[in-house]
């Protein structure tokens, strides 16, 4: 308990340096509530109810992994929690402005979002949390961690998310909190460029054989696998799915020595067109935007790799991310953002690759990261979070950034890891 | 065959059951002391035969050796890797000699069928690196076409930074590793010699 309010003192002694942040004038007259502002991280808490820690301990770190409060950790089993009247004077005292409460009845968890300012709920619901050895145990309390950002900031959070990476040549799928890594390719298989479809029920990637690699689209739930039509003889790789999961834009190398893109309508497994025609240049890593309309990709069109865009039917193609002939470094690895605004990549300074962010509209661009290398952004579903492969730690890992607070963590994986690609959200059960 | 077999079976049969043991043969005369001018000469017929049997012998050892190593010399040459500069698939002036050996060598053996697997090392990005290597597989297959190899004979993969021949991360690694290797998959045998 000590140490809570140590932390709540070294909280309120920093509000002063956030105070000067220019901000528009507010009336204080009559607080009736607090509104979440984008852009500040408000104080929350997590308030336990008996039986409920490793519970409690999930939704916290989700809490705190969505960079939107400053979540204030009390140690586990604590007496706070599990009165039946939540102690609002307490929480006011160290700060916080909003509350989670995690209360076990009737067989359900029922969770309430407190306004500890106004000493209100604004929010309950009962969830149906199974037993912790049950394999959907944790998305289940990851799904009331997302709810409770919905709740507090209008948009759910990302933490009933999963991952897909290259541990070595096999594809294995991984919680966005780090937990429950699992293969999901056979040991004996090379992979690349595992991807998810948009409902996540499905992957796609290259089985990458002597000289040749299919396009594989597997069923995670029964490991059915079958071969993308018209991927059956060269190399076939960076598989996209539209964002209505039928389409399924490729890369593939011809004899010539070219790369070019391709479409196959995935759903009926038939009409394989091509979307590229370079004779002179690879054309490779599509990646739709959100409409379905556009795919942004890399092209060498330019005598280096470098992000263009063309409508997803392969007409209107041009240049998406300025760059200066000759001087600016190789680009690759784009994914376009799931609110449609930016496209993030990754560009060579001085031969090690920075990650950028480039806004669709105004086509500027701002580079993300400078330490280490830095390579193949992938996004969350949330259009604010982005996952990449650095190795600013002596080995490549991937590490997690908040674009709106820069703060950054690591998804700790043994080995070194490439390629990662993440969900969408798993609303129901996740396969 | 299996009837003369047989014959020497019955043979061998009729021997055993001929009854009486056969009689010992008498101790051989002394060798006469008179020199036998005939078998002299017979036997150095015979040692001039052995000798010209053993240089022929000789010189069909060495005449293999050769082979052999005109063999694994073309092999080889064949096999011979060129490499690249970082993100590039030009062919180098110093490989040039190499590739044109090749074309040579595929020229007088039309049965010889070459893949040409283009390889990068592990920067730049992992998936871009399938096409650099397949554009480098492609700049050696385009060059031995402009010495006049058939297109028939050639064709190419990429391993993009896959399969490095040095798993080392260091700029000598990564020079080995940027490379185009060549592979006989029919015709690598018996290879003739270009003129």
């Amino acid at each position: 308990m000590r140490a809570c309010l140590a932390v709540g003192v070294l909280a309120l002694v920093t509000v002063p340096l956030a105070a000067q942040d220019p901000a528009p004038p507010i009336d204080r007259g009559v607080r009736v509530g607090i509104t979440y502002t984008p852009g500040t991280r408000p104080r929350l808490v997590v308030i336990p109810g008996p039986g409920l820690d490793s519970v409690r301990a999930i939704v916290q770190r989700d809490l705190d992994y969505s960079d939107r409060f400053e979540v204030l950790l009390l140690p586990p089993g604590d007496a706070t929690g599990g009165a039946a009247t939540v102690n609002y004077a307490l929480y006011r005292t160290l700060g916080a402005e909003y509350g989670i409460e995690l209360r076990l009845e009737g067989g359900r968890m029922s969770v309430r979002l407190h306004d500890i300012g106004a000493g209100t709920v604004r929010q309950q619901q009962p969830f149906v949390i199974p037993e912790q050895s049950a394999p959907d145990f944790r998305m289940s309390v990851h799904q009331v961690s997302d709810e409770a950002v919905r709740w507090i900031t209008g948009t759910p959070g990302v933490a009933t998310t999963r991952l897909l990476v290259l541990l070595g040549k096999r594809a294995y799928r991984v919680d966005s909190d780090g937990a429950d890594v699992t293969a999901v390719t056979p040991a004996s298989e090379s992979v690349l460029s595992p991807t998810w479809s948009p409902d996540g029920q499905s992957i796609a990637y290259t089985r990458f054989l002597d000289g040749t690699g299919p396009i594989i689209v597997q069923r995670l739930a029964t490991g059915e696998r079958r071969t993308v039509t018209g991927t059956e003889s060269q190399l076939n790789f960076t598989p996209a799915f539209s964002p209505d999961g039928r389409t399924l834009a490729f890369a593939r190398t011809d004899q010539q020595g070219g790369t070019d893109l391709y479409a196959v309508n995935v759903a009926d497994q038939c009409c394989l067109r091509r979307l590229t025609v370079g004779r002179f240049a690879d054309n490779l890593s599509p990646t739709y935007a959100p409409d379905g309309r556009r795919i942004a990709f890399v092209s060498t069109r330019p005598g280096s790799p470098q992000i263009y865009v063309m409508s997803s039917d392969g007409t209107d193609q041009e240049l998406l991310a300025p760059y200066d002939y000759g001087a600016t470094g190789p680009s690759n690895g784009p994914e376009w953002s799931p609110d449609g605004a930016a496209v993030a990549f990754h560009r060579e300074i001085d031969r090690a690759p920075q990650v950028f962010l480039l806004d669709v509209g105004s086509r500027r661009y701002k580079q993300l990261t400078s330490s280490g290398r830095n390579s193949d952004p992938t996004w969350a579903p949330d259009g604010r979070h982005l996952a990449f492969v650095s190795d600013r730690s002596g080995r490549r890992q991937v590490w997690i950034i908040d674009t709106e607070t820069g703060r950054i963590r690591q998804l700790p994986l043994s080995g070194e890891v490439r390629l990662p690609h993440w969900s969408r959200r798993f609303g129901g059960a996740a396969p | 065959m299996k009837s003369r077999s047989l014959l020497v079976l019955a043979l061998v049969a009729a021997a055993a059951c001929g009854g009486k043991k056969p009689v010992e043969a008498p101790a051989p005369a002394p060798a006469p002391t008179a020199i036998d001018s005939t078998a002299i000469k017979a036997q150095m017929r015979q040692d001039s035969i052995n000798a010209a049997e053993a240089r022929a012998r000789a010189a069909a050892d060495a005449a293999a050796r050769a082979a052999a190593q005109r063999q694994s010399q073309l092999a080889a040459e064949i096999a011979a890797v060129i490499h690249f500069d970082y993100d590039k698939s030009d062919i180098k002036p110093e490989d040039q000699a190499t590739l044109d050996r090749k074309a040579a060598i595929l020229m007088a053996n039309p049965g010889l069928q070459l893949l040409i697997a283009g390889n990068a090392d592990n920067r730049g990005s992992v998936e871009y690196n399938l096409s650099l290597g397949n554009r480098r597989a492609a700049a050696a297959q385009r060059y031995l076409a402009n010495k006049g190899v058939a297109a028939g004979q050639m064709s190419i993969v990429s391993y993009g930074e896959e399969r490095p021949v040095n798993p080392a991360d260091n700029e000598a690694a990564w020079a080995e590793n940027r490379n185009d290797q060549f592979t006989p998959t029919a015709g690598g045998s018996n290879l003739m010699a270009p003129k």
